[in-house]
């Protein structure tokens, strides 16, 4: 199958067969990565804008890593100290990484749906590294990836995913990668921070919402817990930290709860002690090491697969 | 032995089988796929799907034999050997085809020829092979007189 797509925007409406594609591709590419020299020149020549607008290390160094490993150019623009401090519109900020001859631009912004705009206005290649509540798809992506190496096969797999829901890019995105290769979904979290509809039984397609955690586990096949932004609490959606780490915390008996061996994700960076427990953060279940190398792999399929396509080529 | 995928890891599986049933020897195999190291990638427009390497040891101050079908352009061979360096330095590194059928356009030569076929630049050669489907042959198709 021959890559079609432009941008990497959200994994919403992407086919089984693509996301399939992906991942062979990421599989490839973990390869090159334990090799000793990790630097194959598959796109020379080529720049790659890091553009974000919102802190990141994690997903940003990762990105870096992948685009060396390919051995295109790599420019960063952070939000702060750059003309969007100063000002600058995203329209204006557009214009100016499109001239600059980006190839790909990954970027990252608080306003859900700013990668449509800026895909809309560049000729440019967009990989949506997280906007706002909405989508996060190369981490939705990179937990498929990291799921089907430890459970072989996604089909009929049940997977929980536990946190803050609404808040959250990452479960949004982790559903769309999970459900089309044939997984369910079992969302757990407390009620403030679970979509009023959903609560209601309107979930997405493949998924259900349990609100008890011990019983969302209850024989799943994996559990991804999701970080805890602190100042939800102070939002009032919280009572307190504690009552979180003991309703929703990820601790060592309720990961039993789960079947055997059944792994344990998490987007990072993690809260030790509020959503997962030391103990099984660096548990023998633990998958959150190899999330991280994924990553890197994950994002060099993805960058690779764009490059080639036909509206990138000079 | 490293194959260059697709079809020289085929043909390397077969001389690695012959060599350890008639020597009984048991070479070390890998197969190696240089789609990222290929010169054209800008070129061709679309993305060729990138298959896994498996090089199962170290090839640090070994003799590699790099196997492949057909021997044409050179450029394949190329890309393999930058592909291989990536995994350490080699003694040195060998070439053994099937067929080399002429037309390099880069200073390559093969230690190892099953062997020599001359054709014209626009001919055609088809290896098949039992494993790929079809019965092991390979056929020289001359291109259509202008």
């Amino acid at each position: 199958m021959t890559w079609q797509r432009r941008h990497v925007l959200a994994t919403d409406d992407w086919s089984r067969a693509e996301i399939e594609q992906v991942l062979d591709q990421t599989g490839a590419m973990v390869e090159v990565l334990g090799r000793p020299i990790r630097r194959t020149p598959a796109l020379r020549g080529r720049t790659v804008i890091l553009f974000f607008a919102e802190a990141s290390t994690r997903t940003r160094v990762s990105f870096e890593l992948a685009a060396k490993a390919l051995s295109a150019d790599v420019t960063n623009i952070t939000a702060s100290g750059s003309s969007v401090e100063k000002g600058e519109t995203l329209r204006d900020t557009v214009r100016t990484l499109t001239a600059l001859g980006g190839d790909v631009i990954v970027m990252r912004h608080a306003a859900s749906g700013a990668p449509y705009f800026v895909a809309e206005r560049t000729d440019a290649a967009v990989i949506n590294a997280g906007d706002g509540w909405h989508a996060h798809p190369t981490q939705g992506l990179l937990d498929a990836y990291t799921l089907r190496g430890a459970l072989g096969d996604l089909d009929g797999r049940r997977i929980v995913i536990v946190g803050d829901i609404t808040h959250s890019r990452v479960a949004r995105s982790d559903i769309d990668a999970l459900v089309p290769l044939g997984a369910t979904v079992t969302l757990s979290g407390p009620p403030t921070l679970v979509p009023s509809a959903w609560r209601c039984g309107m979930t997405p397609r493949g998924t259900t919402y349990e609100p008890d955690l011990d019983r969302a586990l209850d024989g799943a096949d994996g559990v991804i817990a999701l970080r805890l932004q602190k100042e939800r609490q102070h939002a009032g959606l919280l009572p307190s930290i504690r009552e979180y780490a003991k309703t929703w915390g990820l601790s060592e008996e309720r990961v039993k709860r789960m079947r055997p061996e059944a792994p344990v994700l998490h987007p990072g960076p993690m809260n030790e002690g509020v959503e997962i427990a030391a103990s099984v953060a660096h548990g023998a279940r633990s998958l959150i090491e190899t999330q991280v190398t994924n990553g890197v792999a994950v994002r060099m399929a993805l960058l690779y697969l764009l490059a080639g396509t036909p509206e990138q080529v000079a | 032995m490293v194959g260059i995928r697709a079809r020289g890891d085929l043909i390397a599986t077969r001389l690695h089988e012959a060599i350890r049933r008639n020597e009984n020897v048991d070479v070390p195999l890998g197969s190696l796929d240089i789609t990222l190291y290929r010169d054209d990638l800008t070129r061709i427009g679309h993305a060729p799907v990138v298959r896994e390497s498996v090089i199962p040891f170290s090839i640090d101050d070994r003799i590699v034999v790099l196997i492949d079908d057909v021997l044409f352009t050179g450029r394949t061979i190329r890309a393999a050997m930058d592909a291989l360096v990536d995994y350490g330095r080699p003694r040195a590194i060998r070439l053994a085809v099937l067929v080399d059928r002429g037309h390099r356009e880069l200073p390559i030569k093969a230690d190892f020829v099953g062997k020599n076929v001359p054709t014209n630049l626009a001919d055609d050669v088809r290896v098949q092979l039992i494993e790929t489907g079809g019965a092991d042959t390979v056929e020289l198709v001359q291109a259509a007189a202008a």
